[in-house]
């Protein structure tokens, strides 16, 4: 059944889906049970399943991960949720020394059926300590997968896998991404370590992650009314990583930017440009380029704000050289405004 | 010293600690004291490629605190774990294949002995992280009473139902250094624990030294007990070399957290015999000072344990068998562990995930 719904309906609806599949799933997190409800992704969890089963805690985020490690290694499936990812580096002891490492220490005596949800990305002036992805640095560390939707379908779907899944997994939702709609068809179930085309074309590649994808949707759109077809890749889950359709898509397409949402430097990006260059290194007609943040902590205000994030038009630019076009006429183009939907505090 | 030995003569009648149950805790002590006597011996042959942080002087505290926790107890300790992973298995094949880097180790040599795990055991992780397992054990009570509980309107409800219907209450108890104490996570720890008022038994091994530093130059408090005292949980500290102190306060605890349901916090003090990590004595280091013979006796728990044992009517020549008993138990675990085979190259990528 297709129903037309919003990022953080279909979040809600797979944590709700799964609670009510399968018992031990239980979710926590400072602010899970308020009024606001995590930007509305935890909504009618409390009334619905009580609250031994979701509920608020103490702003311990160190101890939190390992209570839901020490949860997860008796038999429960705890999903942990942290309103801005820069927080959970206040628990990335346990997830860094225990989590992503038990199983592993223990000779395969464990398994750790964890799902930590955590809000990334730009909002309203987030400045430096509200704003990070960190999915690089959590994808650097092996035994932990990490999963950054862009769609509604995927939110809902991957995050029914991720609770499923019997290994840490790290869950990652754009703040802007929680508006967004689209249509979910509640009986897809699609597996975590798979990338995606949502925009089929010939000219070039883009591979994306989280954000990146609305505003390559943006750019495709654009360069489309003069004939230039740019594929849109998903990547979907930094890890495990789908190498193959990425790189069947730029054997096809010749040129490949990597749209990645965060900094470049030792970034995500530069995994996948080191992977495409290797593995397509006779189809490529250009360098690999890499679309990331200024290399400099995230700044508050707006004119410093929009020079940091990369958007629909660095994208077109980078495109248009990348394939010796002249540059686009973008004075007519309505580009994402946050402003238009949203006024503040957060 | 004769009336401290009449007292605990006294505790191990009250305790009603029968003369087979002493024997089998002697012979815990001894396994643990022998085979890290044995790990002194070998370690110089290089054979062993693991840091071990050896708790000659601390065996009476996780052998107590076993003893009185039921089957299926789950415990969380240190990278000082080998006493406690001997305890609850008792298996020295796998503790020394371990120490080899053997695939017939506990963690098929992954592990080495910072991070030995026995979950059928109820050892479910040590850590070399200080602080790192207690949140973890407060993760596990919290599963335990997610289990006993229906649906809570208050944690404090919550623990009273548990208290009137629980047959069989699960336990989980997590040790930890005195340094974990200055890390966030044990104050994070304590601090939902009491909030959920779980059943968790936080015991502190406490041997005035975090490395090298003394409890001196690390603590802003006064005591370690009078520090845990503005949490809602029980508190008990006690000298931690005599086996039948250890039992006695953790049962004593036990029943208080029985009927209080309140999380328990036990500190226990002993005597770091050797160095942090290696198989020396180091106090020719100039840090500390070394214990005259009397003051060794005092703090040598299986010599306070085995002083106690004629009185329980144990003979010496008993006393002897189960010593030799545990050597040649040792001796076979340790042969057996050398000629053992490594892990296979297809290991290394194995375990990551399932």
């Amino acid at each position: 059944m297709n129903t037309t719904m919003t990022f953080r309906e279909a979040v809600n609806l797979a944590i709700v889906k799964e609670m009510e599949a399968d018992p031990s799933v239980f979710i926590f997190g400072l602010d899970v049970p308020d009024h606001k409800r995590i930007f509305g992704s935890t909504r009618h969890l409390v009334e619905k399943f009580g609250s031994r089963r979701c509920f608020g805690t103490p702003l311990s985020e160190d101890t939190l991960t390992g209570v839901a490690l020490g949860a997860a290694l008796s038999g429960l499936r705890p999903i942990l949720v942290h309103i801005r990812a820069d927080f959970m580096l206040l628990g990335m002891n346990q997830i860094a020394n225990m989590v992503s490492c038990l199983r592993y220490m223990s000779g395969g005596k464990c398994k750790i059926p964890l799902v930590i949800r955590s809000v990334i990305g730009r909002g309203w002036g987030q400045s430096a300590q509200h704003s990070k992805s960190l999915h690089g640095i959590f994808a650097h560390l092996p035994g932990l997968k990490v999963v950054l939707p862009a769609k509604p379908q995927d939110a809902y779907s991957l995050l029914r896998s991720a609770i499923r899944d019997d290994n840490p997994v790290i869950f990652m939702e754009h703040r802007w991404l929680y508006d967004v709609t689209g249509l979910v068809d509640e009986e897809l179930s699609v597996p975590l370590g798979k990338s995606r085309v949502i925009r089929p074309g010939n000219a070039l590649t883009v591979v994306c992650t989280s954000w990146m994808n609305v505003e390559a949707l943006k750019a495709a759109e654009i360069l489309a009314r003069r004939g230039v077809e740019i594929e849109v890749m998903d990547v979907r889950t930094v890890a495990p990583l789908d190498e193959t359709l990425i790189v069947q898509s730029v054997q096809k397409t010749g040129h490949c930017i990597v749209a990645d949402y965060d900094w470049v430097f030792c970034g995500f990006s530069a995994e996948l440009a080191a992977m495409i260059s290797h593995r397509c290194f006779g189809a490529l007609e250009k360098p690999v380029e890499r679309l990331g943040f200024a290399h400099v902590p995230c700044p508050t205000t707006r004119p410093l704000e929009n020079l940091y994030y990369h958007s629909a038009v660095n994208i077109i630019r980078t495109a248009e050289k990348m394939l010796g076009l002249s540059e686009t006429d973008l004075s007519k183009d309505e580009f994402f405004s946050y402003e238009k939907n949203f006024k503040g505090p957060f | 010293m004769r009336l401290a030995r009449l007292a605990a003569i006294f505790i191990l009648l009250f305790l009603m600690i029968s003369k087979e149950e002493a024997l089998l805790l002697y012979r815990k002590l001894l396994l643990a004291r022998l085979s890290e006597e044995k790990i002194r011996e070998l370690y110089p042959q290089n054979d062993i490629k693991t840091p071990v942080h050896l708790g000659i002087g601390g065996e009476a505290i996780p052998i107590g605190v076993c003893h009185c926790l039921p089957q299926g107890t789950k415990f969380f300790g240190t990278y000082r774990n080998h006493t406690l992973y001997l305890a609850l298995s008792e298996n020295t094949d796998v503790f020394f294949a371990e120490l080899y880097g053997k695939v017939t180790g506990a963690g098929k040599g992954k592990a080495g002995s910072m991070h030995l795990t026995d979950p059928e055991h109820g050892l479910v992780a040590t850590s070399a992280v200080v602080g790192t397992t207690i949140p973890v054990a407060v993760g596990a009570a919290l599963a335990n009473q997610y289990h006993e509980t229906q649906n809570p309107s208050s944690f404090a409800k919550a623990s009273a139902d548990r208290k009137s219907k629980i047959q069989n209450p699960k336990w989980v108890v997590a040790f930890f250094g005195d340094g974990a104490m200055e890390e966030g996570a044990f104050w994070e720890s304590l601090n939902f624990a009491c909030l959920r008022r779980l059943r968790i038994l936080f015991v502190c091994e406490d041997n005035g030294l975090a490395i090298h530093s003394p409890a001196d130059d690390r603590r802003g408090f006064r005591s370690v007990l009078e520090a845990t005292r503005g949490f809602d949980c029980h508190g008990a500290s006690a000298e931690g070399a005599d086996l039948s102190l250890v039992i006695q306060q953790t049962r004593e605890m036990m029943e208080q957290m029985s009927k209080t349901p309140k999380p328990g916090f036990l500190h226990f003090t002993y005597f770091r015999f050797l160095e942090h990590v290696g198989p020396n004595e180091d106090f020719d280091a100039g840090y500390r000072k070394g214990l005259t013979t009397e003051e060794r006796a005092k703090a040598d728990p299986v010599a306070v344990f085995a002083s106690h044992l004629p009185s329980l009517g144990c003979s010496h020549a008993e006393l002897k068998a189960i010593e030799s008993e545990v050597k040649s138990q040792i001796d076979r675990s340790v042969k057996k562990a050398q000629t053992d085979p490594f892990p296979s190259a297809s290991e290394l990528y194995t375990d990551v995930m399932i």
